[in-house]
């Protein structure tokens, strides 16, 4: 006989009252603004964008606030939200090479055209506590140059490419459009454009780890920064009912361009081979993971054996996804008291049966002294 | 359209005034565009990731129709925007409205040109230290 239970409503909504109240904090200290916490905790925002998969700055500000400064939490927001919009369409190929640089470095070329960059970071803080901070004295009086960068800053691969020493990265025939992982099942061998759209809304301590892995010996890389670049890219759009394309306006992003050790075969020169990442935001630690394990997955692509799991598709792809994972994860959270039941009466009557048995062979033994 | 999207409501309603008669062809809508970037920056497409976009189609009580797309979700500035844009094309290209989004386009330079010399402050002198004779 199965008998459904039910309640828990009256305390489900108090704890939507005592997890208000938790988010508010001591009543006496002023609350936080969405707009305070998208202009000055922009890379919790970027890092919700990109694992939400949405790029807008006010929703990840928004969702910040709501779930405490739960990143997870508030990519969770971010995707549910997302379901409930129309999508219009795709815009045309974002151009990482017309980008407003913000910063752009290269760990390949000292002297590279356009040069080195470093614009806001904190590569070169010595870690220490700015105590200023915590009394709010915060006066910023950024210097400026008397002229502005040079318009163009070529992609270091390209510098690489036109000696003919980089892989080429060209689109396939025809240049088709992408898979959509949020519209269609994933099949593995999975394609570049499945691994890159997964890597960019996947989990940012998920690929720093398997990035990590892969400079350490398990997916042997240690690959050269061939440029960093972080600035904002105009998004182009050609709406139906126009037939041109229509500028909407910019993203920020990051791009990491990885130069990695070169492959060669009886036929084709030797060539450094590439890794690539592209995310949402200031966000050059996930961009560059993203890129370490670009490489890796391409593994199959170069005919070098996977054995390590950065190099392992499907492994990556599955797991890489933090909103699914911690979904899967924290449902072990919700009621299970019937598959535990069930678990329960099957241990017990384990040991009963076990006490039975041992009892019965005691009772078989012969007596010793006889 | 360009200036358009990357104006403040603020600037936009400053610049239109009082609202023409206009009827609504497509109410301010919010939905997504989903971003393509391209494999190493040149190579295989990929989906980057949605943003949000805002759309507006509007016609002037003459006819003329005016269209707004906007990153972004703010309803109002798309509608203000789409009335905009019908105007700007019945106006002469010296007329006060196309004065006002040249300005807002010259800001807007002026912003990402000061942006610009703020990154090149930024960047790296490297001199060579001679040891020895």
């Amino acid at each position: 006989m199965y008998v459904a239970v039910k309640g828990g409503e009256a305390a489900i909504l108090a704890t939507h009252d005592l997890v208000a109240e938790a988010r508010r904090g001591d009543p006496t200290v002023p609350e936080i603004t969405v707009a305070q916490i998208r202009e000055q905790q922009a890379l919790a925002c970027a890092r919700v964008m990109n694992e939400g998969s949405l790029y807008d700055m006010d929703l990840a500000a928004l969702a910040l606030k709501q779930s405490q400064g739960d990143v997870i939490e508030g990519a969770f927001l971010m995707r549910a939200y997302r379901t409930t919009l129309p999508r219009f369409g795709s815009s045309e190929p974002v151009d990482t090479a017309a980008m407003a640089i913000r910063r752009r470095i290269s760990a390949t070329y000292k002297d590279l055209p356009g040069g080195q960059v470093l614009g806001p970071t904190y590569d070169y803080t010595h870690r220490l506590f700015d105590f200023a901070l915590m009394d709010g004295e915060s006066e910023a009086t950024p210097r400026t140059a008397p002229a502005p960068l040079d318009a163009a800053m070529p992609r270091v691969p390209d510098i690489l490419g036109a000696e003919g020493l980089m892989e080429p990265e060209v689109p396939p025939e025809g240049d088709p459009a992408p898979f959509d992982l949020t519209r269609g099942s994933i099949t593995f061998p999975a394609g570049r454009d499945v691994r890159l759209q997964s890597m960019a809304r996947g989990d940012e301590g998920f690929l720093l780890g398997l990035g990590y892995s892969v400079q350490r010996g398990y997916g042997h890389s240690h690959p050269f920064v061939g440029e960093v670049r972080v600035g904002e890219v105009c998004v182009e759009f050609v709406p139906e009912e126009l037939g041109f394309a229509v500028d909407l306006g910019d993203v920020t992003l990051t791009e990491c361009q990885m130069v990695n050790q070169f492959q060669g075969s009886k036929d084709v020169a030797p060539q450094f081979t590439r890794g690539y990442g592209l995310v949402f935001g200031h966000a050059e630690r996930k961009a560059m993971s993203m890129s370490l394990v670009d490489r890796s997955l391409k593994c199959r692509e170069f005919g070098e054996a996977a054995v390590y799991p950065a190099q392992q598709d499907e492994f990556v792809l599955y797991h890489a996804d933090n909103v699914e994972a911690a979904g899967f994860v924290e449902h072990l959270k919700l009621p299970h008291y019937v598959d535990f039941q069930g678990e329960l009466e099957l241990i017990r009557r384990i040991h009963k049966e076990r006490e039975e048995r041992l009892a019965r062979q005691n009772e078989d033994l012969p007596e010793a002294a006889e | 359209m360009a200036t358009l999207a990357r104006a403040s409501r603020a600037e936009i309603e400053a610049l239109l005034g009082a609202p023409p008669q206009h009827e609504l062809l497509k109410a301010p809508e919010t939905g997504t565009v989903m971003l393509e970037g391209r494999a190493g920056g040149a190579g295989q497409r990929f989906n980057l990731g949605e943003a949000t976009v805002t759309r507006c189609v509007v016609r002037l009580a003459g006819g003329r129709m005016g269209f707004s797309y906007a990153l972004g979700r703010d309803g109002r500035k798309a509608r203000l925007a789409a009335l905009l844009d019908a105007r700007l094309q019945d106006e002469a290209e010296d007329s006060a409205l196309h004065q006002g989004i040249a300005a807002l386009a010259r800001g807007q330079a002026a912003a990402r040109e000061l942006a610009s010399r703020k990154a090149a402050a930024t960047k790296v002198d490297f001199f060579t230290m001679v040891r020895g004779e």
